[in-house]
């Protein structure tokens, strides 16, 4: 995409792989390149082929790759995953995309009881190396089914991998490590973050160390730690400069990984702050915010000075765009959030 | 029903009276062993088991248009008589019925089965896919392998069956859909399962070829087989092909038909049974006799023993496998649970 910027750059200043782009730019930097480094990649689904995707992750993929390589489906979701399955047992590499998270419903028999299942069924002669692009949560006050968030249900599956990035620049990384990796990853990607800008830099794969399914801290921190991904990390980020004000001193753990979740990185954070918040945009009942709280109070519980909070979506239907924001966990909240914890009185 | 264009070569050539005789082995073969599965059931030797008593000529017919060199079947639970014409491992077949793996335990890439599938119409979208594929791969001779895949009027009331149907058709993919309409959903005739007359006459709809056959006639299966492979083979796209055939045993060995159909009412339906049809016709033009076909059984029965043999003898699957094959990379919440299985069962 780049490449004779950067080859330009070299020449004067030195290797500079260093780019400041928005997080739909940065996907579609890595799936181009994924093209390029895998003949047996193929990218499909509905409308991201000439159009390049409604969020135009998949833009210019079809007219520099082929119509082969990155084509447009029937409208279909369950087509489209079952045909995931048969290309991933003819050797192919697919990435499809399910065109907004509400639509992996229609698609869940082949996500849960195929996709999932097929190499422990075939007892691991029929790898299914599939990464399914799934534009996640909400945020943009799109119609009914345009936002959901998914992720424990995803999670709960087994045979599934879950990730979701937060910024640009995990978006970048997330995404070629996921579409390479022999066995199915549910990419969720934070809609409300698409066109946000951010720094990534495409030589290092990890400038915050750890390895590639690890969580990461985003912003150190005494007090507490607040745990989020996808979306919820920025909004986190912004919580702790304000709380910062107060003289609280918020850590912030990026999961990046929803399954499997890096129940070390939490430990090594909580045991350092003794407190923590859980942030999800999903609804507080079965979601991962109880399996968050619950790998913490493992890794922590003779340390924890509170119990762990949660602080998230409710359990209503997602609402229309008018309710969006009183729905997904506000500033305010998450401020109750960290007050609930920092109060806490052993009774 | 026919609307596929009559083809050349090889698919229009006539069997030899060689690969008559061989059809009829596979149908005893096949008869037999599924006769001796119910057996095997009652006696407790497996906990459960699909018959497919009268469908022998669609799935040995069809299974043999086969080229295992280059194409693939996606079959459900009741393809034995497919994975036995394919030359499938029936012990490893078999292994799904003794609960020791879902899906079987033969190799699904090595005898180019898929495993076997609870999901009617689940792989249906899988042989689109998979058949998509050659067509992005090519062929050197340009002549494409295809995707066969099974399912029956029940599973066609399935969305995914429609939307593999449109799928294939929209990318001109090298499928064949072969339809068992073997007359019943479990307990619910076709006509109360299929509206439109005929599974084959919805093929129109999607643009698609089809085959309305006597599936218990298992020289026109294999004809109409062989026809439809070659259309796809060619790049033409899907066929549907429908084998008209009827169900004379139960669902499944926990089935009772006697709550949702008469004998007579069976009788009726059945038609004549399709081994002792095709053993007359042999007989007639003067292909096989008696001693044939006493030695088909023989060796029927010399197979068998050696597949209950081999079955009885096989171990329950080691746990471990439990957790190994979820995963091509497993992950440290899995691997600790297989370690604190472990140490728990050891101590039990």
């Amino acid at each position: 995409m780049s490449n004779s910027m950067l080859t330009t750059e070299a020449a004067v200043n030195g290797p500079v792989t260093t780019t400041v782009m928005s997080m739909q730019q940065a996907l579609n930097r890595a799936l181009d390149e994924v093209l390029a480094e895998n003949p047996k990649a193929l990218i499909f689904g509905e409308d991201c082929g000439r159009l390049g995707g409604v969020f135009r992750i998949t833009d210019g993929l079809q007219a520099k790759h082929g119509e082969q390589r990155v084509f447009d489906t029937p409208l279909a979701e369950s087509g489209i995953l079952g045909m995931s399955v048969g290309l991933a047992m003819a050797g192919f590499h697919p990435i499809p995309e399910v065109q907004f998270d509400g639509f992996a419903y229609p698609a869940i028999n082949q996500i849960v009881c195929q996709m999932a299942r097929m190499n422990y069924r075939s007892r691991g002669t029929m790898p299914m190396p599939i990464t399914l692009r799934v534009p996640s949560f909400g945020g943009i006050r799109a119609p009914e089914h345009h936002g959901e968030s998914l992720e424990a249900l995803f999670a709960h599956v087994p045979g599934l991998k879950v990730v979701s990035p937060s910024n640009p620049h995990e978006a970048y990384h997330l995404l070629k490590y996921a579409a390479t990796r022999p066995d199915p990853v549910i990419f969720m990607e934070p809609k409300s973050r698409y066109w946000q800008k951010g720094e990534v830099d495409t030589a290092s794969h990890d400038p915050a160390g750890g390895s590639p399914t690890g969580a990461k801290v985003m912003r150190e921190g005494r007090h507490l730690t607040l745990v989020a991904w996808g979306a919820m990390v920025a909004r986190c980020l912004q919580v702790a400069e304000l709380a910062a004000e107060d003289g609280i001193d918020v850590e912030v753990l990026d999961l990046r990984w929803l399954k499997p979740i890096d129940a070390a990185a939490l430990a090594v954070s909580v045991r350092k702050t003794r407190r923590a918040v859980v942030v999800h945009e999903a609804p507080l009942t079965s979601g991962l915010g109880a399996e968050v709280a619950q790998l913490i109070t493992q890794g922590c519980f003779d340390t924890l000075k509170a119990p762990v909070e949660r602080v998230t979506g409710f359990d209503v239907p997602y609402p229309s765009g008018d309710l969006e924001d009183e729905y997904i966990p506000n500033i305010d909240r998450i401020l109750f959030g960290i007050q609930r914890v920092l109060e806490y009185k052993r009774g | 029903m026919d609307t596929l264009p009559v083809a050349a070569g090889d698919a229009a050539d006539p069997l030899t009276p060689a690969q008559l005789r061989e059809l009829y082995s596979l149908m005893v073969a096949v008869r037999h062993l599924d006769a001796s599965a119910i057996a095997w059931q009652r006696q407790g030797i497996i906990p459960g088991y699909a018959p497919e008593l009268g469908q022998e000529a669609a799935q040995v017919g069809s299974g043999y248009a086969v080229d295992t060199t280059r194409d693939f079947v996606f079959p459900t639970y009741r393809e034995m008589g497919v994975a036995r014409t394919m030359g499938v491992d029936m012990v490893a077949y078999m292994a799904t019925h003794k609960a020791s793996w879902h899906g079987g335990l033969y190799d699904p890439v090595k005898s180019r089965l898929a495993p076997i599938q609870a999901v009617v119409a689940g792989s249906v979208l899988h042989a689109v896919g998979w058949a998509h594929g050659q067509t992005l791969a090519g062929a050197a001779d340009g002549k494409l392998g295809v995707a066969l895949t099974y399912f029956g009027d029940g599973a066609s009331s399935q969305g995914d069956v429609h939307e593999a149907l449109n799928f294939a058709a929209v990318m001109k993919a090298p499928v064949v859909f072969f339809v068992q309409n073997n007359g019943w959903a479990i307990s619910v005739p076709t006509e109360r399962q299929v509206a439109g007359g005929s599974v084959a006459a919805r093929a129109a709809g999607y643009g698609m070829p089809a085959l309305q056959i006597d599936g218990d006639d298992v020289v026109a299966v294999v004809e109409a087989t062989r026809r439809a492979f070659a259309h796809a083979r060619a790049g033409n796209g899907p066929v549907l092909i429908e084998a008209m055939t009827y169900r004379r045993g139960p669902h499944s060995t926990s089935d009772d038909p006697g709550r949702y159909r008469s004998l007579d009412e069976e009788r009726d339906g059945a038609g004549a049974d399709p081994l002792e049809r095709f053993r007359q016709r042999l007989l007639a033009e003067g292909i096989a006799d008696e001693a044939f076909f006493a030695e088909a059984l023989a060796a029927a029965k010399a197979e068998e023993e050696l597949i209950r043999t081999g079955i009885q003898g096989l171990d329950s699957r080691p746990g471990t496998e439990m957790f190994d094959l979820v995963f091509q990379e497993t992950t440290p919440v899995l691997q600790g649970q297989a370690t604190n299985w472990r140490e728990e069962s050891e101590h039990v």
